[in-house]
């Protein structure tokens, strides 16, 4: 198994993402990670989907998806050639006694100190999986109260976008007219 | 409607579902009112729409498949919220299954209502989101013609399938302006109907290299209409045939090269051919797991064509070495072209020895039947059915033994006349799908086949027939009990026969029934009088028919693949396996 990367294009609507997440539930497909958001265009909204499945159920799941008729399109990011980010607001254990350690690593790791209290500090990073595996392994010792992470965003590199609009469909003369 | 068309008058909601219903070409609904439909009923009224009043929601959504599968068309069917629409949730699963178009139109509670747990709310756009191709909740009045248009091109375009629309009684009772929309913005939705050329030369290459070649053939060769195409197929190649349940009656049984349906109960032709070939040119079929049996020993040596117009199918099951994503009538028309091609140019295929090793296996292991000493055999009801009443017939069925019978001993001439419930397996479908069916098709006889078990389902539809002038007739097949499964505990539980007594010989009494009902009610227990019978039944055409065939019980559908075991596996009869000459392939 391997972990895939999955932009989809979906219609702004309402259960668009209900939509998406049962057919993940009933094909028996499980999510890794999910983020949803706008995108350039207001009728368009973006998602990553991250699944850890061999290369022919990932088809089936491409397919599946493609089915559904608000997913305007799918693209597989594969890592070369894409940028992947992840965002985690962790709140760690700092007393007077280590908050100078702590925040050592919050500068290696290009980290942002966003709240300090008499205890603790809560940091944000942004970054790739890896990177914020490591952030996490070395606060482990400090004690981590809190954790919140974002869904893994993705985007091809180069200057292609791959949100390029479709035509409308013509309303077909029913077959009753036509008697 | 065309003055309107255009015109952006000022009407309620409801007023715009029904002439966007009338837009969309409906002439036929199948429903029941209730509180929050209640808004359109008005409008009904005064439409050129013909609304049959059912007797339960669940008979709605047969009808609209029945209607459906015999005449091509969108079939219809409204209901209120709440139980109105769960009520239709197994004919939606059993659309969804076998790609019937399909609209259901549902009541919802007023939009500010939604989520409050109102009377006789339920969510059914959450509750149909798996089984139904795509569906809408409608609370603005102003896309109620968008959303109806969007729901029919849906339905009946691609791969066939049900669109649920879901309509707040909100949206009915507003004031709304009416415009039947020029263009749909469906910019997700682009089923791919012409094959690609490349696909079509390697599927070409492909059968005329192989020399044992099956045409697997599927429902979407029905619901494509590709039943001409497919005959110019078959005799330009001479390639044998096999019919799946869903395209029974897509090529003609007649047919010296067809050799029957394949699958669990498939003839031993015809799931043998499928075993021992080389190539499966798969035209509209799914390799469900009824057909393929266990799927890894699943024709071990075949090349996998694959042509279907959902590319999901595709490889879904069974590995695929030339994928063909197409409508399979275009599919059939290219292949066609390309062969005639090849043979002008002198290239055809090598079957001669295959086609005579199928032939031989269907004159040798056709599908047959064991008279009873005493009683009625419930085949010989069927088979007779079949002579008798005809080719031009549409024949429906429930699910269970009865089904499989009607599939095989009924012979099949033409497309859309067969029509049963093959992907869900509802029980209960025969009755209302035929009442559908005639209703489409008033000037075909239309038989429903049923059993004893299926008709007491849904039989209350018989009330609608009587009422509304829809002269269906229905023979149930009457062995007392929910015959299949019993066949099942007779081979895999020792004969144990926990609940399947069903006692129908002696209640109901379906004559009686029938005649309450406003039908004429016949019944027959010997096989002297099974002609006179159906001749009988034949000659009354102003009311239903019931006639109560009242079979002995211990008839079991054969040939059979035991559940999860491989087609190899098949047996001709109870312990008795097939023998194949392999040296004669």
């Amino acid at each position: 198994m391997a972990q895939h990367t999955l932009s989809v294009l979906v219609e702004n609507k309402p259960g668009v993402l209900a939509r998406i997440s049962a057919l993940f539930s009933r094909r028996g497909f499980n999510i890794e990670s999910l983020a949803v958001g706008p995108t350039e265009h207001a009728e368009i909204s973006r998602m990553t989907i991250v699944v850890n499945v061999d290369e022919s159920p990932l088809e089936q799941v491409t397919k599946q998806l493609n089915k559904l008729v608000e997913v305007i399109k799918i693209v597989e990011l594969d890592a070369a050639s894409s940028v992947t980010r992840e965002l985690v607001m962790v709140k760690v254990g700092a007393t007077a006694d280590n908050r100078g350690e702590v925040l050592d690593i919050t500068q290696l790791f290009k980290a942002k100190v966003i709240d300090v209290a008499s205890d603790a500090i809560t940091m944000q990073v942004v970054g790739n999986s890896d990177k914020i595996a490591d952030l996490l392994r070395v606060l482990e010792p400090f004690g981590i109260r809190e954790l919140v992470q974002s869904g893994m965003v993705a985007i091809s590199r180069g200057s292609r976008s791959i949100s390029e609009r479709g035509k409308p469909v013509a309303v077909p003369v029913p077959p009753a007219a036509n008697a | 409607m065309t003055e309107q068309q255009g015109s952006g008058e000022t009407i309620t909601g409801a007023q715009s579902l029904i002439r966007s219903l009338e837009a969309a070409g409906v002439t036929d609904i199948f429903g029941i009112p209730g509180g929050a439909i209640l808004p359109a009923y008005d409008p009904l009224m005064d439409s050129s729409i013909r609304h049959i009043l059912v007797r339960h929601e669940q008979g709605a959504g047969h009808a609209a498949q029945g209607y459906a599968s015999a005449s091509g068309r969108v079939g219809v069917c409204m209901a209120t919220s709440g139980p109105g629409a769960t009520n239709l949730v197994t004919p939606i699963a059993d659309a969804h299954m076998d790609s019937v178009p399909m609209v259901a139109i549902t009541g919802q509670v007023g939009a500010a209502m939604i989520g409050t747990d109102a009377f006789q709310e339920a969510d059914i756009r959450g509750i149909t989101m798996p089984i139904t191709k795509h569906n809408f909740l409608v609370t603005d009045p102003a896309e109620i013609p968008m959303k109806i248009a969007e729901a029919f091109h849906i339905a009946s375009t691609g791969r066939p399938g049900p669109v649920l629309v879901d309509v707040t009684k909100s949206a009915l009772q507003a004031t709304t302006s009416y415009q039947w929309p020029t263009e749909l913005n469906l910019p997700g939705y682009r089923p791919v109907t012409r094959p690609h050329a490349k696909q079509i030369r390697e599927a070409a290459r492909l059968m005329l290299e192989s020399r044992k070649p099956v045409l697997y053939v599927g429902g979407g060769t029905i619901r494509s209409g590709a039943s001409k195409e497919l005959l110019a197929l078959a005799e330009l190649t001479g390639i044998p045939v096999v019919t799946t349940l869903m395209a029974r009656g897509a090529f003609p049984d007649s047919h010296p090269q067809h050799l029957g349906m394949p699958g669990m109960h498939g003839t031993v032709a015809a799931v043998g051919a499928l075993q021992k070939s080389d190539l499966i040119i798969s035209l509209g079929a799914r390799f469900d797991d009824r057909v393929t049996g266990n799927l890894d020993s699943f024709a071990p040596h075949a090349k996998i064509i694959h042509a279907d117009i959902d590319p999901a199918e595709i490889g879904k099951n069974r590995f695929t070495d030339v994928p063909i994503v197409g409508d399979v009538r275009e599919v059939l028309i290219d292949l066609v072209t390309t062969l005639r091609t090849e043979q002008d140019a002198g290239n055809t295929g090598d079957y001669e020895g295959w086609v005579a090793f199928c032939a031989g296996m269907k004159q040798q292991y056709p599908v047959g039947y064991d008279t009873p000493e005493t009683g009625l055999s419930p085949q010989y009801v069927i088979e007779r059915l079949g002579v008798l009443s005809g080719p031009d017939t549409i024949y429906t069925a429930g699910v269970g033994q009865h089904q499989m019978w009607a599939a095989h001993y009924v012979k099949y001439e033409r497309p859309n006349t067969w029509i049963n419930s093959g992907g869900l397996g509802t029980m209960g479908f025969a009755v209302p799908g035929a009442m559908g069916a005639k209703v489409a098709m008033p000037d075909q006889t239309v038989w429903a086949i049923d059993g004893d078990g299926c008709f007491q389902m849904t039989n209350q539809e018989l009330a609608t027939c009587a009422i509304n002038d829809i002269p269906i007739k229905v023979a149930i097949i009457n062995n007392e009990s929910l015959g299949m499964v019993r066949q099942w505990q007779t081979l895999f539980y020792n004969s144990r026969y926990s609940n399947t007594d069903l006692h129908s010989k002696r209640i109901p009494d379906f004559v009686k029934l029938a005649d309450a009902y406003g039908c004429v009610g016949l019944s027959c227990d010997s096989p002297a009088d099974v002609d006179a019978t159906i001749q009988k039944a034949m000659e009354i055409n102003d009311v239903p028919v019931v006639v109560d065939f009242r079979v002995h019980r211990d008839a079991m559908v054969w040939p059979m693949v035991a559940a999860g075991t491989s087609n190899d596996e098949i047996q001709y009869a109870r312990d008795l396996a097939p023998q194949f000459d392999e040296d004669d392939v």
